[in-house]
């Protein structure tokens, strides 16, 4: 019997196509392994489409058929991604029976391909948190334990707190995620993964539930580099039911293993030293700077001044979008609804019971940040310094080729702590934001461990639409880092 | 003169701008390709944009671009050639998204002008902007005591908002707007022009003045779907305005509405209660951006405007300003006269469409468009008139009759017994009788009593029933005296 459990997607692939191993027999073996988790990384299952799936697949493999380069994978889709017939919920009451008649393009390309999915995974409520700890589905638990507090469960991180435990536990092969300030890339640099956030507009947002539309990207969360590559060749595609898609050239993402980082310039923001940073994360940044070196790039020193106003920044943008975004959750057309006989009352119910806190939280900061009086003083503002942030990241791609830094200014923390201070669970973004005010890609890998064993993520940051070299920068960390 | 309102105080002058929701004329919506039929099976043409989906997101409509290119050039405007879509953001269960698309500080459609027929000769009335946007759904309340129902088949159809400037000084000057706007835009095909299908309606902002002094505070009268309505909503709201401020009161900055049964306008929301939209850009569409090219190519197509089409009638037909005008209104009324006039004296012609064919059309409340009456009925009728077969008087006595009667010109008169009679002699003989019954009065006229020749006339007539040829009379007669 092969070993099923610690499978990365191209090993997998070669045993089906060798026919060592059925995706029937994948396929089951990680939903026994789902069934018997306690972690609540999933808010619905779809084993039995999922065995359907695994069968075709298996018969288009054995009748040597055109396959697809997910073919027989069981994956974990997040539940953000709308698919049809099946329960999509954003981790809301407000969308606790809604399904959807309609197919989203990332799940759909994915389908195409032959991915098999295994269930929509757990995730903060409308991807607003970054512990999965919003969730109306309960809080999602890390399957990583610290050495020292041995009982203590730990947070996946979020929004794709469901995607990045079901596959550092091995429930699954990959998952998507979505990351719109950095929730692909702060979840796995939690449980020690490859997390992937595109360039925007790589992968479309059709069918996407949105939270902040000019910020969310689609992203895979891997266990390596390669597979990365894989489900975001899948992944991407331009869409013409997305306008915000791009239509530049996709090209073949594996590609990445044979580029080459010598003499390549590897650009440090002095501004990413902040305050708070986790000593050991420094020490990590530091091994992992050294990697570079070794292997032949360049090591130069960049800045880029408005680091600081990045974190404000995206909390007014990002709650504006949404606070248009979730509107239309008003209890009239779908999902749930407080009756009422008045109008007005019924919209105050519906809302006030289908929200959850961080949500109701952050549609209230927007609608005040775009009211008539503030517009100019808040929205318009970090519209402005949302273009100083951009330019930063132009000029200083002038100097250099990628970007280096932490993933988080922490390592997993126990689930309910943070939890008092909605600033301080905010502060968790403060690494990833400025990338996805940008729209730049971004790769967080594992660069080491702390001394508890916890994984510390290394955050390396592209040009647009360079996710090959970023990939190739990840591949270096996980080739060097000596697990 | 100018249109003055007699006040207890003295003379009132009245300005008013107008906001025409024009909808454009395209087979899908502004942002969805589902279709706009009207008059389709309730919620039969709704995509997932319309309804307000998760995940859905709108795509433009680049016909419905071009439409508003189209109506901006024949005003006369300026086309930006960057705009952009931002949401208006209101709860009503007939929005489904919760915001409504449109565009607020950059429309796609910058100043102009119309021109417009008054009293006192030509006036030009300055166009502001137009604006696309999305229209929403209908609410309906009248089917049952409990529950209203909503119809999404018109949520998301291409409404052009066209802002005039308060260039309006009268009900009269503003439903000759109206009439000229919705002219041009019938003429070019961008909006069908049908306001009992609401596909044009207004709203109307309405003040008062002392002459000479400076603007008063505004009402705006919204929605309002009828030309005859828009006179009256103006003529009472302006009374009333006068009567308010001549009792020391004020007039309310707020919004109202005109009740056609009433003839009244009541108040509908104040400024206070009024919503802030929070419009901010919206973040799924990109800016809009049109060339030149673009530009230029739509202007080549543009057919002959009104205001050309009428400059030419009056040049090339002799027409009288007003009947030029009557003439123009519609793209169908003028070729049809066209058509008419190819062969034949355009006096005649000009008479018989503008007063016979247009009293027929008005007694049966319907447009010529939907009549089903040929050009060619009516101008087998006038070549009879013309070739002295009928006289005038004649045809227009059996005109109603005639166009409801499936027979030939020719032989429906044959069938009336109506045929005039043109034979020289015959009529010789008649008139000779005549003056043989009066020969006193023969001997009068000779003497210079020339007013008899009139009387004469009529007793041919009468001794001819009706039936002699009026001109064919004149001429014998005269010869006949002069002997």
């Amino acid at each position: 019997m092969k070993d099923l459990k610690n499978l990365d997607i191209s090993t997998a692939k070669d045993y089906l196509l060798k026919k060592e191993v059925s995706s029937l027999e994948l396929t089951n073996f990680f939903i026994e392994r789902i069934e018997e988790s306690k972690l609540n990384c999933f808010i619905t299952h779809t084993f039995d489409d999922a065995i359907e799936k695994a069968k075709e697949s298996d018969k288009k493999i054995s009748s040597n058929e055109e396959i697809g380069i997910l073919e027989g994978i069981p994956i974990g889709m997040k539940d953000l991604f709308c698919t049809k017939g099946i329960r999509t919920t954003a981790g809301s009451k407000i969308l606790e029976n809604f399904i959807p008649f309609y197919e989203s393009t990332v799940s759909k390309n994915l389908l195409n391909d032959g991915a098999i999915i295994l269930g929509k995974t757990n995730m903060d409520e409308f991807a607003m948190g970054s512990a999965n700890t919003t969730s109306f589905f309960g809080n999602v638990i890390n399957p990583l334990k610290s050495n020292q507090e041995n009982n203590k469960n730990l947070v996946p991180g979020g929004s794709s707190g469901g995607s990045a435990s079901s596959v550092a536990a091995n429930l699954c092969m990959a998952a998507t995620g979505s990351d719109t300030g950095g929730s692909i890339r702060q979840p796995a640099s939690f449980c020690g993964l490859v997390g992937l956030k595109p360039s925007y507009g790589r992968c479309s947002r059709f069918g996407m539930i949105a939270f902040a539309s000019s910020l969310d990207q689609a992203g895979p969360i891997t266990k390596t580099v390669k597979d990365a590559a894989i489900m975001l060749q899948s992944m991407s595609s331009y869409d013409e039911k997305d306008s915000t898609s791009s239509r530049k050239p996709i090209p073949r993402y594996l590609d990445f293993l044979n580029f080459n980082l010598k003499g390549k310039k590897i650009g440090l923001p002095t501004e990413y030293k902040v305050e708070g940073l986790n000593s050991e994360i420094v020490e990590v940044w530091e091994d992992t700077i050294n990697f570079f070196k070794k292997n032949g790039a360049e090591i130069i020193n960049i800045s880029l001044p408005h680091t600081s106003f990045a974190l404000p920044t995206y909390y007014i943008i990002a709650p504006a979008e949404a606070s248009a975004n979730l509107a239309r959750y008003d209890g009239v057309k779908y999902g749930f609804r407080e009756k009422s006989d008045d109008l007005q009352d019924m919209y105050e119910c519906t809302r006030a019971k289908g929200f959850g806190d961080e949500v109701k939280r952050r549609l209230m900061i927007g609608t005040y940040v775009l009211s008539a009086g503030y517009y100019d003083a808040y929205y318009l503002k970090a519209l402005k310094v949302r273009q100083l942030i951009s330019n930063d990241f132009k000029s200083a791609f002038e100097k250099c080729d990628l970007i280096l830094t932490p993933t988080t200014p922490n390592v997993a923390f126990p689930i309910g702590e943070k939890q008092k201070d909605p600033i301080e669970m905010y502060l968790n973004d403060v690494l990833t934001v400025p990338a996805s005010l940008a729209g730049l890609p971004a790769i967080s890998v594992t660069g080491g461990k702390n001394k508890n064993n916890l994984p510390i993520g290394m955050q390396v940051i592209g040009r647009p639409f360079e996710e090959i070299s970023v990939l190739a920068a990840g591949k270096l960390i996980e080739d060097c880092r000596g697990f | 003169m100018s249109y003055l309102i007699d006040g207890k105080t003295g003379k009132w002058e009245l300005v008013m701008g107008l906001e025409v929701h024009a909808q454009i004329k395209s087979n899908s919506k502004l942002f969805s390709t589902a279709s706009t039929y009207w008059g389709a099976k309730p919620n039969s043409q709704v995509e997932l944009v319309d309804s307000g989906m998760p995940g859905a997101l709108p795509v433009i409509n680049e016909y419905c671009v071009d439409q508003a290119i189209k109506t901006g050039l024949s005003l006369n405007a300026k086309i930006n050639k960057k705009s952009i879509f931002d949401r208006k953001n209101y709860f009503y269960p007939d929005l489904p998204q919760g915001y409504q698309i449109s565009q607020f500080e950059h429309p796609i459609v910058g100043s102009g002008f119309l021109v417009i027929e008054t009293e006192n000769g030509q006036k030009s009335i300055g166009i502001t902007r137009i604006h696309l946007e999305q229209d929403a759904g209908k609410s309906i309340h009248d089917q049952d005591d409990k529950s209203s129902f909503i119809d999404l088949n018109r949520s998301g159809c291409a409404l052009m908002e066209i802002v005039s400037e308060p260039d309006l000084n009268s009900p009269e000057e503003a439903a000759q707007y109206v009439k000229k706007l919705r002219a041009i835009l019938k003429c070019i095909g961008s909006c069908d022009g049908n306001m009992e299908r609401g596909n044009l309606r207004a709203d109307v902002n309405v003040s008062v003045r002392k002459p000479g002094e400076k603007l008063g505070t505004r009402c705006e009268i919204k929605n309002v779907n009828s030309i005859k309505f828009i006179q009256q909503a103006i003529e009472y709201e302006s009374k009333r305005q006068v009567e308010l401020i001549e009792n020391g009161e004020n007039v309310n900055q707020e919004t109202r509405l005109f009740d056609p049964n009433s003839g009244e306008t009541r108040s509908m929301r104040g400024k206070e209660e009024s919503h802030d939209y929070r419009y901010f850009p919206d973040p799924d569409l990109p800016p809009l951006m049109i060339n030149d090219d673009r530009i230029e190519k739509i202007k080549n197509q543009l057919p002959e405007l009104p205001d050309e089409k009428k400059k030419r009638f009056k040049e090339e037909y002799k027409l009288k300003d007003y009947d030029a005008e009557i003439l123009v209104e519609d793209q169908f009324v003028s070729s049809f006269f066209e058509e008419l006039v190819e062969k034949r004296d355009s006096k005649i012609v000009v008479s018989w469409v503008t007063v016979e064919l247009f009293s027929y059309l008005k007694k049966k409340d319907i447009q010529l468009q939907d009549s089903e009456i040929k050009s060619k009925k009516i101008g087998d009728l006038l070549d009879l008139i013309i070739d002295g077969s009928i006289s005038n008087r004649q045809a227009k006595e059996i005109f109603e009759e005639y166009i409801e009667t499936d027979l030939e010109a020719s032989d429906f008169i044959k069938k009336k017994g109506i045929k005039q009679v043109s034979d020289k002699s015959e009529i010789e003989a008649l008139i000779k009788s005549v003056l043989q019954k009066n020969v006193e009065m023969v001997d009068d006229y000779k003497r210079g009593k020339e007013k008899l020749f009139g009387f004469f006339v009529g007793q041919v007539m009468k001794e001819s029933k009706g039936k002699a040829n009026p001109q064919l009379v004149n001429q014998v007669l005269k010869d006949l005296l002069s002997k």
